[in-house]
């Protein structure tokens, strides 16, 4: 695990990156029981919900509402804030909100800050621009916080140090906050990190935050979270900065009635989060004085354009697609290059990337649909990654260079035979032989293939294969026919 | 009843004893079944690999060639699902109304093997015999895109002889997804090791599903390491009589 960001530019493909993931026990072993853990949980308080079905489908309703007029939400919000003494920017990129951000902080007069988990400001590596220009930030979510003095990177939404046990957590401690003699209960880590944050809350003026919903009808914001510590972000500082996607409106306050009964029980498996926080502008004498709030776009207008993969932003980011998908579960979230991992990563990743990078993530899945089952505003994820992957096809055989495509070269051949009964009979015969060579025969007679050239020796790595049959069905059929039978 | 027998590309090249059994099955049962010789692939592997245009003029083929079909009946859920998940969508993009129309009157009419006899005939026991002990592997196309349930289960639970023992992880895709076993070999691979630890632990002499692509990818592996456990598709369970057994 490095200190180097996760990034979809310079992230190795998946296939190479779950390869070396897979060798690495322990962490299969961790994210193996840690997703079981929430899924189990998750699994009861789903299931003592008669309407879950009917919540699924309105959290769904709510969510395709508002990207279907995301304007006018986004303008509301922007207005009501106002209204209430919030200072709304708009950031079209990446670079843009970091500017913003950074010079808000300069503004404030602090050169730190503490912040609140935020997977936003993870996908944009804000703590690497704040420390470009002489900020420190310090995460005070803990796991956030067990990744930063880990010089670690997140590897899933909900639960970012997830990949680590207890064991490790307690040795990263240790060695961070001086604490040789440091226990390993979670009562020992939980006091380290209290005793490490609480000093941080008490001095630093300055908090940045993400956002799990903006409400367009009050200009609130609101987080959800277990430990209370981004209470304490969000309540202590003088400066209170919230960095948001666009994509995380909702119309009105009441729509919280449903997505705030889906997100904690998809996500950590809780009825409700310990801690819900909606805080609505500035007050005299309460909380911060100053709220800004960064409404960054960053590729979302592009998905939003999409028909078929606007579905994405409908995503609540609970994270329950991750510890379901055998995939996640095989190689952990690190393999898929981006803070995003697992099956909204493979979607939302590199549409985020307008398809620049990371067009091996549509691929990272066997479409079993485990994701799709579980999602609890009902995104279709398999079906954005069957229409993603038609977008890398289409990538990759354009112009001269697509000519030379050996998968699409193949594909086509193979559609050219699909068209004719003739051509396809022709292909089974043509197939027979050209495998003869491969074939060994066992003690019973029965010829297996071990070996395959190409892209297909993925398959004889751990598979064999059998011959084909002497007679395909449609020969017996006919056979069968003819004979009068 | 009157059955259109959609064998799909794989079976028909692969594992043409899955046709023959459910050839078997369904004249046992006194139906008629009718084999469309036009017929060729659903187009699964294309469209989901990204290929979608080059597998529209399926599409087309397979209402030409079922059109008149009482029922059509498909050995594999995959296939299936690709059909009633994507035709549609398919129709509407080529734009052409007449397909539209045809694609929805046939689509209803069009089950899996499986879901045939349970839903389509309301059938549980088929008359099979099959002495042997055996563990049912749930596809993922089958159990989530189709809503098999314990259909399957149901169906080997009237078999006469068989020792049916359940299967661990029932719900746990066994990591075939087509391309996704050659494209991410390695991901695949370890997916597909738990499968097989998990049918070992069953002691099972055969697992069996309701499609053969899941069962080439877990015969795969176990006939790699030698552990005499074969895969058979359930239609050969269920073709199985007195007469023909060993
Ligand atoms: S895609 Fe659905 S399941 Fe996955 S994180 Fe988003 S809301 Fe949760």
């Amino acid at each position: 695990m490095s200190g180097v960001a996760l990034d979809p530019k310079t992230s190795p493909v998946f296939p190479m990156a779950a390869k070396a993931a897979l060798g690495d026990t322990q962490m299969r072993k961790n994210v193996r029981h840690a997703t079981n853990v929430i899924q189990t949980k998750r699994g009861r308080v789903v299931g003592e919900m008669p309407d879950w079905q009917q919540l699924r489908e309105a959290g769904k309703q709510i969510r395709q509402h508002t990207m279907e007029h995301l304007d006018f939400y986004l303008e509301q919000f922007e207005e009501n804030c106002t209204r209430v003494g919030g200072v709304v920017h708009w950031a079209r990129d990446a670079e843009e909100a970091k500017r913003i951000v950074t010079g808000l902080v300069k503004a404030s007069g602090s050169d730190e800050v503490i912040k609140i988990k935020s997977m936003t400001t993870e996908e944009i590596h804000l703590n690497d621009a704040l420390e470009a220009a002489g900020i420190h930030a310090y995460e005070t979510d803990l796991a956030e916080l067990i990744i930063q003095l880990g010089q670690d990177q997140p590897s899933h939404i909900v639960v970012p140090a997830l990949h680590k046990n207890r064991q490790q957590i307690r040795e990263i401690f240790q060695r961070k906050m001086n604490l040789p003699e440091l226990g390993e209960s979670p009562q020992d880590l939980a006091d380290a990190a209290r005793m490490f944050l609480r000093e941080k809350f008490l001095r630093v003026k300055t908090g940045v935050s993400g956002a799990n919903f903006l409400i367009a009808e009050t200009g609130g914001v609101c987080i959800v979270e277990s430990e209370g510590n981004g209470r304490m972000c969000l309540t202590l500082p003088e400066t209170l900065i919230t960095i948001a996607g666009i994509d995380k409106v909702l119309p009105r306050f009441q729509d919280l009635e449903v997505v705030l009964q889906l997100l904690p029980r998809s996500a950590t498996g809780e009825r409700m989060n310990p801690y819900n926080s909606i805080w609505t502008g500035v007050k005299e004498g309460d909380g911060p004085r100053a709220f800004h709030v960064v409404l960054m776009d960053n590729a979302r207008t592009e998905i939003l354009a999409d028909k078929e993969g606007r579905q994405t932003l409908n995503c609540i980011r609970c994270g329950a697609c991750q510890n379901v998908c055998p995939v996640y579960r095989q190689t952990g979230g690190q393999a898929y290059g981006s803070v995003y991992a697992g099956p909204i990563g493979a979607i939302l990743t590199p549409q985020l990337q307008e398809m620049h990078h990371a067009q091996s993530l549509p691929y990272a899945s066997s479409l079993c649909g485990a994701c799709y089952e579980v999602c609890p505003v009902k995104i279709n994820i398999p079906e954005v990654l069957i229409h993603l992957r038609n977008k890398v096809v289409k990538q990759n055989t354009a112009g001269i260079v697509g000519l030379f495509d050996v998968e699409a070269g193949a594909m086509k051949a193979m559609a050219m035979i699909f068209k004719s009964e003739r051509r396809f009979r022709a292909a089974q015969r043509l197939g027979r032989m050209a495998e003869t060579p491969l074939v060994r025969k066992d003690g019973r007679g029965v010829g297996w293939i071990g070996w395959l050239p190409g892209m297909l020796g993925g398959w004889t790595q751990v598979r064999d294969l059998q011959e084909m049959p002497k007679e395909t069905f449609r020969d017996w059929w006919e056979k069968r026919r003819t004979n009068g039978n | 009843m009157r059955v259109s027998l959609f064998i799909t590309c794989y079976n028909d090249t692969l594992f043409p004893e899955t046709g023959k059994s459910v050839v078997k099955v369904l004249e046992r049962l006194g139906h008629t079944v009718e084999f469309p010789a036009g017929q060729t692939c659903c187009g699964q592997m294309h469209y989901n690999t990204g290929y979608q245009s080059e597998a529209m003029p399926l599409v087309q083929r397979f209402v030409d060639q079922f059109r008149e079909a009482e029922a059509v009946v498909v050995p594999s859920s995959s296939c299936v699902a690709m059909m009633k998940d994507h035709y549609p969508k398919m129709a509407a993009e080529i734009g052409d109304a007449k397909l539209i129309a045809d694609v929805d009157a046939l689509l209803p009419r069009v089950y899996e093997f499986s879901e045939f006899l349970t839903r389509g005939l309301g059938l549980e026991d088929v008359g099979a015999y099959y002495p042997h002990r055996v563990t049912y592997h749930a596809s993922c196309h089958g159990l989530r895109n189709l809503e098999l349930g314990d259909g399957p289960l149901r169906l080997l639970k009237a078999v006469r002889g068989i020792d049916l023992v359940p299967l661990e992880g029932l719900e746990q895709c066994c990591g075939f997804g087509g391309t996704f076993a050659v494209k991410n070999a390695d991901v695949s691979s370890a997916m597909l090791s738990e499968k097989t630890t998990a049918i070992l632990n069953t002691k099972a002499e055969a697992c069996t599903a309701c499609d053969n692509s899941c069962l080439m990818h877990i015969q795969g592996a176990l006939h790699r390491q030698r552990t005499g456990v074969k895969t058979v598709h359930l239609a050969e369970i269920l073709a199985g009589d007195e007469g023909a057994a060993r």
